[in-house]
């Protein structure tokens, strides 16, 4: 079995979906530290707060996936949230990909030279931190998210998260399997009920809708082939490392002059290889990452439209209850009552719901912003230190070349 | 990771720690490992190679005929002449802001120095200006600027001693500027980045940071970016200008790379025997033959078609009726050639270079044909094979006085090939590895008393085993990348479907452009797999199959021996006739039997001999060839690095220019 150590990790720590929610001192959470364990993975969550609810000014707790899980679940749960867009769910860590590859190299292990294993090995690590540093970034943003929304960071169960040291227990496993099940089934369906739906009785929201849907098709359209875009650039660099270990292994059995070629053209490779990596990860953080966050984000703002678009159609029926129940002049009382009632929740939705969404709009836009701005400086530089080991390269082995030029060879090999 | 629960890496700052260290490490790597042990040392000699490598290139391309045979990419440079070094600068070196090649190629020596003065002083600058504020934006936000500065730390941890070596980064262009009718200052400057290289280097170590401006490391790390890519910019500008004065030169090089001489010289000995090896190689073989094959064309219809190649030949040869002259020639006259000198010269130990094989799926789709890119690719891989293959038997001196060889470059109409028809070079080497096979049960029985070729078989063999493996490591790097252009292509389309959608107008805006920029960066991949292919597979294809032409001469040199051995043994049965014969007092056939072991003597000192000569002849063969591949990878490397250059040079002209679209969304 391959084991490694955190201090192995060559790749950088760059930042992927900064959404600089960490703007109110006031409350202030990290994840800095997580431990992976199986497919378990431990987050550290570490809070600073000034806010007079909570016993302590800084705190951590451990936290696993499932419980976030459970924040989401609660926080959809709850009615009053129903005009609030909530904080997509993490995604679950997903070790996959390093661990069938963890697996290849313990069943190559015999058959693969010191060299194949040892780049093996390190592609594995980049891997295996790449994912995992995802993971600990989605998870913090996530409840970054919750502590910069007014409302969403007074909640009583977000406050029990950040600060209950105890285990949540949440591992309702069932139940909650069978309640994700049906919230599924109600996103599913909400599409429907936004297209066909009630006729739609304000224009900002006909327009949201419209944009909503059309923006969320494209954007997981364009994740899906920026995931492939980047797959195939790991996939070049993972090539580079190749070429570079088999140049290596070459050289280990040339006994000329030429050994020292190869090895330094495996050097270049090797360079290369590391280069090529990081443009690759970078864009994955910068763009990719960018683009999955955003196709959930949508789709949770796509429900708190859902959630309204509900809110309109029960209200019509209590309407046309009311109608009704005026004509047979029976249960007026309460069907007034009914309606008053969803009136005021539809209302209160809309006017609560165009306000997310008119900020969302606005995260959004800075977010792209801040991310393409990156990415782009980061190509750049990437692309100048390209260059400028290339030129070193190049200068070195064109010397070679012509370096020979002037004095007369006398020196035979044998 | 599933055995055993691990800590994670903190994911802050500290976690960078460690790696900043490593990078800085690597960063040293890039220089030093290039100055120490191979570039030349900075003794008297060595300051040579600086205006070498951009000054002669061009300049031996005419005088050295050798390197004119075999390359294209000497070709290219071949075409344009007056400027092949400046071109090839600016490619290096210029900023990406700058497009001034025209002017640097210009021949004057004026001219270019202005240009050159704006630029390194003006370009990276801004470089520079632009990166740090970035990273002081960002270094107050997070952690990433640990990150990102790794990056140009390493690379450039050195420079700062450049720095102080120089009066002020922006010393050598003004100087240059100001004393450009002297010019003998420029030059002390040139001398002194491929010193400083090492002296760097050698002092790294022992000395961490001797740069002034510690307090702002981080700062300098990123200047010192600038200030080398400027004093690359510096080594460059000899190349125009300093050309008429070398003389000067001469006389202020001791000098200036004194100091760092007693550095560097001990760690020169091992590159010193490359260098001479591949002098040696290039004093050997001093002919002026060009050849190039151009303009493939189908000719007649169906399954009779088949494709023509123009091949041109340029030579000052005498044995040669003209200086030019062309010829059509097909596939199979290729082939014929092949077969020819292999019945000639095979038997004598010479190495036969071979010839592309015959494709008989990517013919048919040429003869059917279909206009689609794959059979123009066949066509044009095929053309290029074919050059280098022509380029390789002209290039050896023995096969190039061949009659046949002479006949191929220069008679109008060949007699039709016939034979070629079936043994076709993959043919031809299924038959070689199946004489192999037979020889190499007989190695069991040939004990090798020559240590040299007993080392070289089987080295012959490990690299050839070596070079399948990265032939299939290449091919597959080959076609990620084309997949990758695809996968952008792809991205492209939908990133500016999203950009349609977006009803943020500068977003709307930047995201349509990011599409744009992918398309163009789908193209740099596209060109780059087929730089990829071309400058690489083709090489590691081309040189499996010559050394299994290199396994061939062992085989024809045991073939020999073998001989010799049978005539041994014949020559002892004699022996061992006549003794029975004496013994059964038969004297009426003694005298034939003594008239057959004369014989017999005689055919085992003439094996012998004929044994000895193709041994010597082998192995001058194979050392030759040994030196004619470090040139080949040599020379591909480069081509293949410039083609990333080129690369790195567009994808910064392309991020540069999104960068304003970007920032622009509000």
């Amino acid at each position: 079995q391959a084991a490694w150590s955190s201090e192995g990790f060559g790749s950088h720590w760059v930042r992927s979906v900064s959404v600089d929610l960490n703007n109110d001192a006031s409350l202030v959470i990290d994840i800095p530290d997580a431990l992976c364990e199986r497919d378990k993975v431990k987050f550290t969550v570490h809070t600073k707060t000034t806010l007079s609810s909570f016993q302590k000014p800084e705190f951590s707790v451990p936290r696993q996936h499932e419980e976030f899980i459970w924040l989401h679940d609660t926080i959809v749960e709850t009615e009053e949230y129903a005009g609030l867009i909530i904080p997509p769910a993490p995604p679950k860590p997903d070790f996959e990909g390093p661990r069938e590859k963890m697996h290849k190299l313990g069943e190559g292990e015999s058959s693969m030279t010191k060299e194949e294993y040892a780049k093996m090995k390190q592609e594995l690590e980049a891997e295996y931190l790449a994912v995992f540093k995802k993971t600990v970034q989605v998870h913090e943003v996530f409840l970054q998210r919750f502590s910069s929304h007014p409302i969403f960071r007074k909640d009583r169960n977000f406050q029990i998260f950040l600060e209950y040291d105890q285990d949540l227990s949440v591992r309702r496993k069932n139940a909650k399997e069978m309640f994700g099940g049906f919230f599924k089934n109600m996103v599913k369906s909400a599409d429907e009920v936004l297209i066909s739906g009630v006729k739609e009785v304000d224009e900002f929201f006909e327009q949201e809708k419209t944009f909503l849907l059309d923006y969320s098709s494209k954007i997981k359209d364009a994740t899906a082939k920026a995931e492939k875009m980047t797959r195939s650039h790991k996939n070049v660099a993972d090539d580079y490392n190749h070429i570079s270990g088999a140049l290596n292994s070459t050289a280990a059995d040339n006994n000329t002059a030429f050994k020292k070629h190869l090895e330094k053209y495996a050097e270049v490779f090797e360079k290369l290889r590391k280069l090529e990596d990081r443009v690759a990860s970078d864009q994955e953080l910068k763009l990719t990452e960018l683009l999955r966050y955003y196709t959930r984000d949508i789709q949770a703002a796509k429900d708190l439209l859902y959630r309204r678009a509900r809110a309109l159609a029960d209200n019509e029926n209590s309407n046309k209850a009311l109608d009704k129940a005026r004509l047979k002049g029976k249960d007026i009382a309460q069907a007034e009552e009914n309606q008053k009632q969803c009136l005021q929740k539809f209302d209160k939705l809309s006017e609560s719901g165009k306000k997310e969404l008119t900020s969302f709009k606005a995260r959004r836009v800075v977010a792209f912003r801040k991310n393409l701005i990156e990415m782009t400086e980061l190509e750049i530089k990437h692309a100048k230190v390209r260059r400028l080991k290339c030129c070193v390269y190049h200068y070195m082995f064109t010397r070679q070349c012509s370096g020979s030029h002037g004095k007369p060879g006398n020196l035979r090999e044998f | 990771m599933a055995a055993s629960s691990e800590r994670s890496p903190p994911p802050f700052p500290d976690s960078e720690e460690p790696e900043l260290l490593e990078d800085s490490d690597e960063g040293a790597d890039a220089f030093t490992g290039t100055s120490i042990s191979e570039m030349d040392s900075p003794s008297p000699d060595s300051t040579r190679p600086p205006k070498d490598i951009f000054n002669e290139p061009p300049e031996d391309i005419f005088s050295d005929p050798l390197s004119n045979i075999n390359s294209e990419p000497q070709k290219k440079v071949d075409a344009k002449i007056p400027s092949p070094s400046s071109d090839e600068a600016v490619d290096l070196f210029s900023d990406p802001l700058d497009d001034d090649s025209e002017v640097m190629s210009s021949p004057e020596v004026q001219n270019p120095m202005p240009d050159l003065l704006n630029e390194p002083v003006e370009a990276p600058k801004s470089d520079v200006l632009g990166e740090p504020p970035v990273s002081s934006v960002k270094k107050a936000a997070s952690s990433e600027m640990f990150g990102d500065d790794d990056d140009d730390e390493d690379l450039f941890k050195e420079p700062p001693k450049v720095v102080t070596k120089k009066p002020q980064p922006s010393g050598p262009p003004v100087d240059v500027f100001t004393e450009v009718k002297s010019d003998v200052k420029v030059k002390p400057q040139v001398k002194d980045d491929p010193t400083d290289l090492f002296a760097e280097e050698a002092l790294t170590a022992p000395a961490p940071k001797p740069s002034a401006g510690s307090s702002s490391s981080r700062t300098n790390g990123v200047h010192s970016e600038e200030q080398d890519l400027f004093s690359e910019a510096t080594v460059e500008l000899s190349l125009d200008s300093p050309r008429n004065d070398r003389k000067n030169k001469d006389a202020v090089k001791p000098s200036v790379s004194a100091p760092a001489a007693p550095v560097a010289s001990s760690s020169s000995k091992a590159p010193s025997k490359t260098l001479k090896e591949l002098e040696e190689e290039e004093s050997e073989d001093k002919f002026d033959l060009n050849i190039s094959i151009t303009n493939p064309e189908k000719v007649g219809d169906g399954m009779n078609a088949y494709m023509a190649y123009k091949v041109s030949t340029q030579t000052s040869l005498t044995m040669f009726r003209s200086k030019t002259f062309t010829v059509r020639r097909r596939f199979s006259d290729f082939l014929g050639l092949f077969e020819k000198l292999s019945e000639k010269h095979s038997q004598n130990g010479y190495l036969i270079p071979p010839p592309p094989e015959k494709s008989i799926l990517g013919m048919t789709k040429v003869k059917v044909g279909k206009e689609d890119p794959s059979s123009a690719e066949f066509v044009e891989r095929r053309r290029a094979a074919l050059e280098r293959y022509l380029q390789r038997v002209v290039s050896h001196p023995s096969l190039l006085q061949d009659p046949d060889v002479r006949e191929f470059l220069e008679k109008e109409e060949l007699p039709r090939a016939v034979s070629t028809q079936a043994l076709s070079g993959a043919g031809f080497l299924k038959m070689l590895n199946k004489a192999t096979d037979a020889v190499s049960k007989m190695t069991i029985k040939m004990n090798e008393q020559d240590v040299w070729f007993d080392e070289k078989i089987q080295d012959v063999e490990n690299e050839e085993q070596h070079l399948r493996k990265l032939h299939v490591m290449v091919e597959s790097l080959v076609n990620h990348r084309k997949e990758l252009s695809g996968n952008t292509a792809v991205f492209a389309k939908s990133v500016a479907m999203l950009g349609s959608s977006e009803d943020n107008t500068a977003l709307s805006r930047a995201l349509s452009q990011l599409a744009e920029v992918e398309d163009r960066i789908e193209q740099l991949h596209q060109e780059q797999a087929s730089n990829d292919f071309f400058t690489f597979s083709e090489l590691l294809a081309d040189y499996i199959r010559l050394l299994g032409a290199v396994r061939g001469c062992f085989d024809q040199r045991m073939k020999a021996w073998q001989r010799w051995q049978d005539a041994e043994n014949m020559l002892q049965k004699k022996r061992e006739a006549e003794a029975k014969l004496l013994w059964a007092n038969k004297p009426d056939k003694l005298q034939q039997a003594k008239d057959e072991i004369t014989e017999w003597e005689a055919k085992v000192t003439q094996y012998e001999r004929e044994f000895e000569r193709i041994s010597a002849t082998v192995r001058k063969e194979v050392i030759r060839f040994d030196k004619e591949k470090a040139r080949d990878f040599n020379r591909q490397v480069i081509k293949y690095l410039e083609s990333l250059l080129h690369s790195q040079q567009q994808l910064i002209k392309y991020w540069d220019a999104f960068l304003p679209e970007a920032k622009a969304i509000v």
